[in-house]
C-alpha cells in the first residue's frame, strides 16, 4: 500500500492551515493555486490509494488519543473500497468545484478566506469517509458541520445567509445528538467504537432493544445531515450560500455523510424493522421534495428540493438491502447534480446574481454553454437512458420491486415511481422557466461565463453522460466489483416473478420522458399553471413546519419564558443578591472593628492573648 | 542561687506593665516605649530560661531580638517624626486615618 | 548575697518601668526606661550572660534611648504638654485588662519547674561572646546574614522617611518661628 494514498486528507488540512494564515496577504493567483492545489494532491493520493488497494481493508493508526482506563479511542484511517470510492468522488468533484470557484468568486471579497474553508471542508469530509473509529468519524461529521455553517453564512453581513448558517448548524445539532446517543449505546455494547471491530463482532453483542435503538438513533443523525425528514429545513435555505458551495457540500458531498454513514455501517442494519425504517423514510422524504420542488420559484431552491429528493433514493435503496445501489446513486448524483448547481450559479453570474425563475429566460441563446450543460444534468436527472442518473435510479428502482414483490412495504416502488415522474416534471419546467422564453422586461445583457467556470462543468457534463457505465451490467459494474469486498452485491435479479427483465426500466424511463413532455409543455411562455388546493399543499410542505412551529417552536418559547421569569429573575437572582446583602451586612458590622485607633488594636489583640493563655492554662 | 520562678515572675510583670503603658497612654512616644519595655521582660525571660537548660539559644535569640528592636526604633521613630512633621501632634488617637 | 542583688535589682526596674508608663514628661520616661535598661543588664550579669549584658548597655542603654532623647527633645517644643491619660473608663478597662493578664502570667511562671531538666554543670565560657559567636557563624548564621539585610533595610528607610515627603500642615509654634 503506497504510503502516499496516506496522505489524502493531509493536502486539505495543509492547504487550509496556509490560506488562513496567510492568505489574506497573497495575490488571488497564490491563493487559487493552494486550494486547488491541494485539493489536486489529494486527488491524486486518492488515485494512487484506488490503484494500489489490495484485497483488505487497511488500517493505518496515527495516533492514540483518548486513553481513560475502560475507554480508549486511537486517531484511525482505514482505506477499503468504500472509503477510496468516496475519497474519489469528493476529491474529484471538489477539485472541479474549486475550479469552477476560482471564476465564481472572481470579484468577490474574502477570496483566501472562501478557500480556506472549502479546503477545510474537503479534509473534513475526508475525514469523515478515511475514518476507521466511530468517535473521528464523528469528528469529521461535526468539522463538515462547522464548515458548512461557516460556508452558508459566508456573506456574514446578510442577515438571510448567517440565519441560514445557524439554522444550518442547529438542525444538524439535533441529528448529532442522536448520533451520540447511538455511539453510547454501541459503545455499551461493544466495548469499542471501531469500526472494524464492531462489523466483526459476533451477532449477539448487540441485542435487544439496543440492537435496534443504536441504529436507529445513528440514522436519526443521518437524518439531520442528509436532510431527511424530519430534519430536512435547513438545506432550502442553505442556498444563501455561494453556487459552489451549494454544489459541494449540499449535492455531491457533506449531505452524502448520512448515506455513507449507513452504508459503512450496514451489517448493523440488518434487521426488517431498521431497513423498513429506512426505507420509508427516504421514499417518503422522496416524495416529499419533489412535490415541493414543483411549486418553488427560486431556482436553486429547486435544486435543493432535488436533493433531498434523490437522497431519499438513496435511503430507499439502502433500506430494500441494496447499499451498493445506493453508493452508485450518490456518485451519479454528485456528477449530475453538481452540474445543474454550476450551471445554475452561471446563470446567476450571468444574471447579476437574479435566480428567481420569474425573472430569467430567453437565456438559452446567450448562454448556450450553460444551457447544454443544465440539460444534460437535467437528463440525467429525469432518468433519461443513457444518462448516468438512468442507471443508478433504475437500478434502485428494480430492487424496491424486488423487495415489494418478495413481501415488503407494497408503497416503496409506488412512491419511488411517483417521485421518479414528479422530478421529470419540476426539472422540465426550471428548464423551460430558466432558458427560454424570454421574459417580458430583461434590462440585462447576460454573456456567458468564462472558461474556467466552463470546462468544470464539460467534466462533469461527460461524467453525468458516461457515469452510468461504472454500474451498468452490460459492461461488467466495475463499480460493484470494486465494491464487492465491502459491500456484498447481488446478481443482477433479471427475472423476478413473472415480470421481465426489462419492466421496471420500462416503467421508469416512460415516467421519466412523460414527466419531461408534461413539463416542458405545461409551463410554456412562463405560464404559472395553478394546482390549487394540491399547490397550496406543497408550497407549505405539507403544512410540516407549520406543526414545527405550533408544536416545538411554542412550547420551547413557554419554557423559555417561565425559566427566564420567575426562575432565573425571581429565585436564583435573588439567592445570589441576598449573598452579596450576607457580605455587605457583615463586612459594615466587622467594619466597626477598623476604628484607626492603635491603641485600640493594641487592647483587641490583648484580649486574644488572654483568651489564649487561658485556654492552656486550662488544658 | 535565685529560684527561676523568681525572675520569671518579674519578666511577667514588666511585660504587664509595658502592656498597660500601650493601653494607657496617648503620647506616642511613651508607647514606644512601653513597647520596649515589652521586649525587655521578654528578653530577660529568654536569657533566664538559657540558663536554666544550660543552652545557648537563648541568648542567641536575645541577641537578634536586640538587634531588630533597633532597626524597629529607628524606623518607628523615623515614622513618628514624620507624622508629626504632617499632622502636628502626638496623641496617637488623633490618627486614625485607617479608619473603616 | 546574690538574692539580695537580685531584689535591689528587680526593685528598681519594676521601679522604673512604673514611672515609664505613669509619667507626666516624656523625659522623665526616657530616663526611667534607662534606669530599666540598666536594671536588666546587670540581671543579665547574674544570670551568666556577659555578653549579652553589655550588648544591652551598648546598643538598649547607649543608643536606643538616646534615640529616644533626641526625638523628644526635638519634637518638645511642639508638643507641649502629652497628653492625659485620657477617659476614666478606658483607663478603668485597661488596668483591668493588665490585672488579669499578669495574674494569668504569674499562675504561668508559678508551677513547679519538674517540666524543666536542669543540667549540674554549667560550662566556664557559658555567656562568654566567644560562645555566642560560635554559634553565630554556624548554627545561626542564616538568621545573621538575614539580620543584617533588616539592618540596611531599616537605614534605607529612615533615609526615606526623613527626607519627608507627607505635606507639611502649619502648626503655629512653626508659623510664629518661620515669622
Amino acid at each position: 500500500m503506497a504510503d502516499f494514498a496516506w496522505t489524502i486528507p493531509l493536502w486539505p488540512l495543509l492547504g487550509w492551515l496556509a490560506l488562513g494564515l496567510i492568505g489574506g496577504r497573497l495575490p488571488r493567483p497564490a491563493v487559487a493555486l493552494i486550494g486547488c492545489g491541494s485539493v489536486a494532491l489529494a486527488f491524486a493520493a486518492a488515485i494512487v490509494a484506488w490503484v494500489t488497494l489490495p484485497e483488505d481493508a487497511q488500517v493505518k493508526t496515527l495516533f492514540p488519543w483518548i486513553a481513560t482506563g475502560a475507554f480508549a479511542v486511537s486517531v484511525r484511517l482505514s482505506l477499503d473500497a468504500l472509503s477510496v470510492v468516496m475519497a474519489l468522488v469528493v476529491c474529484g468533484v471538489g477539485l472541479l468545484i474549486h475550479l469552477y470557484s476560482i471564476g465564481y468568486m472572481a470579484g468577490e471579497p474574502g477570496y483566501s478566506r472562501y478557500f480556506a474553508y472549502l479546503n477545510l471542508f474537503i479534509a473534513s469530509m475526508l475525514l469523515l469517509v478515511l475514518a476507521g473509529d466511530l468517535l473521528v468519524l464523528f469528528v469529521g461529521w461535526e468539522l463538515v458541520g462547522l464548515c458548512s455553517y461557516l460556508l452558508i453564512g459566508f456573506w456574514f453581513d446578510r442577515e438571510r445567509a448567517a440565519t441560514a448558517g445557524r439554522k444550518a448548524f442547529l438542525v444538524n445539532r439535533i441529528g448529532d445528538a442522536g448520533f451520540l446517543l447511538g455511539l453510547l449505546l454501541l459503545w455499551r455494547a461493544f466495548g469499542t467504537l471501531d469500526i472494524a471491530a464492531i462489523l466483526s463482532a459476533p451477532p449477539g453483542a448487540l441485542a435487544g432493544g439496543a440492537a435496534l435503538a443504536a441504529p436507529l438513533l445513528l440514522f436519526f443523525g443521518a437524518t439531520g445531515k442528509s436532510a431527511q425528514l424530519p430534519l430536512y429545513a435547513w438545506l432550502p435555505d442553505a442556498m444563501e450560500g455561494p453556487t459552489p458551495v451549494s454544489a459541494l457540500i449540499h449535492a455531491a458531498t457533506m449531505v452524502t455523510a448520512g448515506v455513507y454513514l449507513v452504508a459503512r455501517l450496514f451489517p448493523l442494519f440488518a434487521h426488517p424493522p431498521l431497513l423498513a425504517a429506512v426505507a420509508g423514510v427516504g421514499a417518503l422524504t422522496a416524495f416529499f421534495a419533489a412535490t415541493i420542488a414543483l411549486v418553488e420559484w427560486d431556482l436553486k431552491r429547486v435544486l435543493a428540493y432535488s436533493t433531498i429528493s434523490q437522497l431519499g433514493y438513496m435511503f430507499l435503496a439502502l433500506g430494500v438491502a441494496a447499499p451498493e445501489a445506493g453508493i452508485f446513486h450518490l456518485i451519479t448524483q454528485a456528477f449530475f447534480k453538481a452540474l445543474l448547481f454550476l450551471a445554475a450559479g452561471s446563470v446567476m453570474h450571468a444574471m447579476a446574481g437574479r435566480i428567481d425563475m420569474r425573472a430569467l429566460g430567453g437565456l438559452a441563446r446567450p448562454l448556450r454553454a450553460t444551457m447544454l450543460a443544465f440539460l444534460i444534468g437535467a437528463l440525467a436527472l429525469a432518468g433519461i437512458p443513457p444518462f448516468a442518473g438512468f442507471v443508478s435510479k433504475d437500478l434502485i428502482l428494480e430492487r424496491a420491486w424486488h423487495a415489494v414483490a418478495s413481501g415488503g412495504n407494497p408503497l416503496l416502488f409506488p412512491l419511488g415511481l411517483l417521485t421518479a415522474w414528479v422530478t421529470a416534471v419540476y426539472i422540465a419546467r426550471a428548464l423551460r422557466y430558466t432558458f427560454f422564453d424570454p421574459p417580458a422586461q430583461s434590462e440585462i445583457a447576460p454573456h456567458e461565463s468564462p472558461p474556467i467556470m466552463l470546462w468544470p462543468m464539460a467534466a462533469l457534463a461527460a461524467l453525468s453522460i458516461g457515469g452510468g457505465l461504472l454500474g451498468a451490467h452490460v459492461v461488467g459494474a466495475p463499480l460493484f466489483e470494486f465494491l464487492s469486498p465491502v459491500l456484498a452485491s447481488p446478481e443482477d435479479a433479471g427475472q423476478v416473478g413473472i415480470t421481465p427483465a426489462f419492466f421496471v426500466p420500462t416503467l421508469s424511463t416512460a415516467a421519466g420522458v412523460l414527466g419531461l413532455l408534461l413539463g416542458w409543455t405545461a409551463y410554456r411562455q412562463h405560464r404559472d399553471v395553478s394546482l390549487g388546493w394540491v399547490g397550496r399543499l406543497f408550497r407549505r410542505h405539507w403544512y410540516l413546519l407549520d406543526l414545527y412551529d405550533g408544536v416545538l417552536t411554542h412550547a420551547a418559547r413557554g419554557t423559555a419564558r417561565f425559566l427566564a421569569g420567575p426562575v432565573d429573575l425571581g429565585a436564583i437572582d435573588r439567592a445570589v443578591n441576598a449573598i452579596g446583602a450576607l457580605v455587605s451586612g457583615g463586612a459594615a458590622a466587622l467594619r466597626r472593628l477598623q476604628t484607626g485607633y492603635v491603641r485600640q488594636y493594641a487592647a483587641v489583640i490583648l484580649v486574644g492573648t488572654v483568651l489564649v493563655l487561658a485556654y492552656w492554662m486550662a488544658r | 542561687m535565685v529560684p527561676l520562678p523568681y525572675y520569671l515572675a518579674l519578666g511577667a510583670v514588666l511585660f504587664s506593665v509595658g502592656m498597660t503603658g500601650v493601653l494607657i497612654r496617648r503620647n506616642a512616644l511613651i508607647v514606644f516605649m512601653s513597647i520596649e519595655l515589652m521586649l525587655n521582660s521578654v528578653n530577660l525571660t529568654f536569657v533566664a530560661l538559657s540558663r536554666q537548660l544550660r543552652s545557648m539559644d537563648g541568648q542567641l535569640a536575645v541577641f537578634f531580638t536586640i538587634v531588630i528592636a533597633g532597626v524597629e526604633v529607628v524606623v518607628g521613630l523615623a515614622i513618628i517624626v514624620e507624622i508629626f512633621r504632617s499632622r502636628a501632634t502626638l496623641n496617637l488617637d488623633d490618627i486614625d486615618l485607617l479608619r473603616g | 548575697m546574690e538574692l539580695f542583688l537580685f531584689i535591689v535589682t528587680a526593685t528598681l526596674a519594676l521601679a522604673g518601668a512604673l514611672t515609664v508608663i505613669g509619667a507626666r514628661r516624656a523625659i522623665h520616661s526616657a530616663l526611667a526606661l534607662l534606669v530599666v535598661l540598666a536594671s536588666l543588664a546587670v540581671l543579665y550579669l547574674l544570670l551568666e550572660a556577659q555578653f549579652i549584658a553589655v550588648l544591652q548597655v551598648i546598643i538598649y542603654a547607649g543608643a536606643i534611648v538616646v534615640l529616644f532623647l533626641f526625638v523628644i527633645m526635638l519634637l518638645h517644643m511642639a508638643t507641649g504638654e502629652p497628653g492625659s491619660p485620657g477617659p476614666r473608663r478606658r483607663q478603668v478597662a485597661a488596668l483591668g485588662l493588665a490585672a488579669l493578664f499578669v495574674i494569668g502570667l504569674l499562675s504561668a511562671v508559678a508551677r513547679p519547674s519538674t517540666a524543666l531538666p536542669v543540667v549540674a554543670t554549667l560550662q566556664p565560657d557559658f555567656g562568654s561572646a566567644e560562645l555566642v559567636g560560635r554559634q553565630l557563624f554556624t548554627r545561626f548564621l542564616l538568621p545573621f546574614e538575614l539580620a543584617s539585610v533588616i539592618l540596611l533595610a531599616g537605614i534605607i528607610g529612615a533615609v526615606v522617611l526623613a527626607k519627608g515627603t507627607l505635606p507639611v500642615t502649619a502648626h503655629p509654634a512653626a508659623a510664629e518661628e518661620a515669622e
